[in-house]
């Protein structure tokens, strides 16, 4: 992709602007069309553009294969930890009223907010990691190995 | 939503058990990866077992004579948000599920380490933790579209649990995915009859589209709804004609993904059969009765005698208790197609006994591939003489396989037998003698190997570590241990199996409408077939 000058550029002007999309997506996601699945492949698009155009090491440098399988981990933690944080505070797994107990609009406000995070973070982490797996694929086995 | 009781008291940590059971395990997954150290992805696997464990043993205490416990995910009252609803017949199942789990995974450390390398110790427990939480969850919600998520969960990682083997057999990966592609074909059989049972009642909470289609009765998307689910779940029972993912994927698997995959996960799928049969639909339907008569006893016997005699002919000791898991579900079909208490009975004891069987026998198997690298008859030659004890649990857990008694096996079929003459089908008591002969021959041919053959050389000298050989020995005296002492077995069972047969969810006089017990005379098969019969009532509800 050295010779492309044109796509090259526009790529790195780009990349960010989908990065910010992806986080308006996520966070305005309770007002408007929108939420973690959503902001989570815009946010791996950016990457995957980014790889595509700058080569998978390039992309691997910024966003190393082992962060991003503790990324999507890491957001399913978030999922789940905002459920054990309503029970800690005395209600039910995932009862989001635990975080404002006097205005529970608020704390429905709060708990979707947490818990999309959550659902964004992980589907960046798969998104990526499964473009990482096709594009970093292995040449397929020999006979000789079955 | 639960805003009408803003500042209720604060629950303790015992009201959250169901849940907790649950998100315990889930929790760890994730928790092993973020981490990522190999020398804690094992430990806290096992932390999370043993607690799930605690937990599901808390749990059956509570419901073992009847009663049943409810849990309202996110404060969202049952009908409308997701419930965990646990009750004598799913406390058992976790109890199965996470004490298999317990016990195999210290089988796992040596055996995992072996066989697949510590280099993917870490996602491989992961994905066994992702694995163990959707069958818990597959088993404890009450929620029919949860059931479908927890399947996925579970069966997803259970296709990379299989295709792990690859590292040793390549054919590995040709069997995970051919489970993939079947075990999606069940999942959406089984997605597009939870479909039509929403399009025809409006709601997913199981004990509440049970009221409803007591209320309206069946119409012929209702009986749709129901063939669509028993074709899906009958794929991930391996109900016979569906059973072809089975034996490749248990024969390449890693022993101690095999050992916790027989135990646990066609139970699991067994359960939500169970599930269907009794608590959403009812036996007071014709087309269940029928479907009970005319598709599950000739598929059962085919299963008893056709996956038996195939049993017996192979070559590979891991891949004849793969025929054997396929023969042994036909038992525990047959038993609910005899629609009675003990009949019932008999197949939740032998989803346990049997459990418990295959486990203490695919365990035996692991041990010789550890000291041999394979499991053919021709390489494990005399290895019963040259690792005593690991014989003589493979001895044990034959013997229950084949249902002696003393053993947990004899118990679940003489359970069977009662059954079937408590119906009048005498000639059913004589098919299962009959095909335990042929488990007899399929036993003894690998005992003959193991024992009577000579070793091929005096490279293996010991029973294999202390790490599987505790697990082995504490999963063999179970196998006789509930062989002779039945009481948290059978009388868990024969509750569940009471409520079972009551109708809706363990909590029978309370939500099923007034006029319904009278119309549901215990259901005999005599009395059976009367209520409901053809005639679908013309309107096609809701839409």
């Amino acid at each position: 992709m050295e010779h492309h000058l044109i796509l090259r550029v526009v790529t790195k002007l780009l990349a960010s602007t989908i990065i910010l999309f992806a986080l308006y997506v996520q966070f305005h996601g309770d007002y408007s069309p929108g939420g973690g699945f959503q902001a989570g492949v815009i946010m791996a698009a950016a990457f995957i553009l980014y790889g595509l155009i700058f080569g998978l090491d390039t992309v691997q440098r910024v966003f190393p294969p082992k962060f991003v399988h503790r990324l999507l981990a890491f957001g399913l933690l978030i999922y789940l930890v905002t459920g054990i944080l309503s029970l800690l505070l005395g209600f039910n797994y995932l009862d989001y009223n635990a975080f404002d107990p006097q205005h529970p609009s608020h704390g429905q406000h709060l708990g979707i907010l947490a818990v999309e995070f959550g659902v964004g973070v992980t589907v960046t982490g798969v998104m990526v990691a499964i473009y990482y797996a096709f594009a970093g694929r292995s040449p397929p086995v020999d006979d000789e190995d079955w | 939503m639960a805003t009408a009781e803003v500042a209720v008291a604060s629950k303790t940590l015992a009201d959250h058990l169901p849940v907790l059971q649950v998100v315990v395990p889930l929790v760890t997954s994730p928790l092993i990866v973020v981490i990522g150290v190999r020398s804690l992805a094992w430990p806290l696997a096992f932390i999370a077992s043993v607690i799930a464990f605690i937990i599901s043993c808390l749990l059956l205490y509570q419901v073992i004579d009847g009663g049943f416990i409810s849990y309202a995910i996110g404060g969202w009252a049952p009908p409308l948000g997701i419930e965990y609803r646990v009750d004598a017949t799913n406390a058992l199942l976790l109890f199965l599920i996470s004490g298999i789990s317990v016990i195999g995974l210290p089988y796992a450390l040596t055996s995992i380490r072996f066989e697949i390398g510590a280099k993917n110790e870490t996602l491989f427990y992961a994905c066994y933790l992702l694995c163990f939480t959707g069958l818990l969850g597959v088993v404890i919600t009450g929620d029919a579209f949860n059931i479908f998520v927890f399947l996925e969960i579970s069966s997803l990682s259970t296709y990379v649990l299989v295709a792990q083997g690859a590292i040793r057999d390549k054919r590995a990966l040709t069997a995970a995915y051919d489970y993939l592609i079947m075990g999606t074909i069940g999942a959406t059989f089984f997605v597009i009859g939870i479909g039509m049972l929403y399009m025809s009642t409006g709601t997913l909470n199981l004990a509440d589209i049970a009221d409803r289609i007591a209320d309206q009765g069946s119409n012929r998307t209702i009986r749709a709804a129901f063939a669509f689910i028993v074709v899906g779940m009958g794929l991930k029972v391996a109900l016979v004609p569906l059973h072809l993912w089975l034996p490749n994927a248990y024969t390449f698997a890693p022993s101690a993904v095999t050992v916790f995959l027989a135990a646990t996960s066609t139970k699991a799928a067994v359960y939500v059969l169970l599930r269907f049969m009794f608590s959403v639909y009812h036996p007071s339907f014709i087309f269940e009765v029928n479907t009970l008569y005319f598709i599950f006893i000739p598929f059962a016997l085919l299963a008893m005698f056709a996956a038996s005699f195939v049993a017996i002919f192979q070559s590979d000791f891991k891949r004849m208790l793969a025929y054997s898991s396929i023969a042994q579900i036909g038992y525990m079909l047959m038993g609910i197609a005899m629609l009675n208490v003990a009949g019932l009975t008999s197949t939740i004891v032998h989803m346990f006994n049997h459990g418990i069987t295959k486990a203490v026998l695919f365990m035996g198997v692991g041990a010789f591939v550890l000291k041999v690298g394979s499991s053919f008859y021709d390489s494990i030659h005399g290895l019963g003489r040259r690792m005593p004890i690991t014989g003589a649990c493979i001895v044990i857990g034959g013997l229950s396989l084949i249902g002696v008694p003393g053993t947990a096996g004899f118990i679940s079929k003489w359970m069977l037998m009662q059954a079937a003459f408590e119906n009048g089908f005498w000639w059913i008591a004589v098919l299962v003698v009959l095909s335990s002969l042929l488990a007899v021959a399929y036993v003894w041919r690998a005992l003959d190997v193991i024992y009577l053959k000579a070793p091929l050389d005096d490279s293996v000298t010991r029973d294999p570590p202390l790490t599987m050989l505790i697990p082995m020995i504490i999963l063999a005296v179970a196998c006789v241990w509930f062989g002779i002492d039945t009481t948290i077995s059978i009388g868990a069972a024969s509750t569940a199996a009471e409520s079972l047969l009551n109708g809706s969810f363990g909590m029978m006089p309370t939500e099923i409408p007034a006029e319904m017990p009278a119309e549901v005379p215990a259901p005999t098969i005599e009395s059976a077939p009367e209520p409901e019969t053809a005639p679908a009532p013309a309107p096609t509800e809701s839409q």
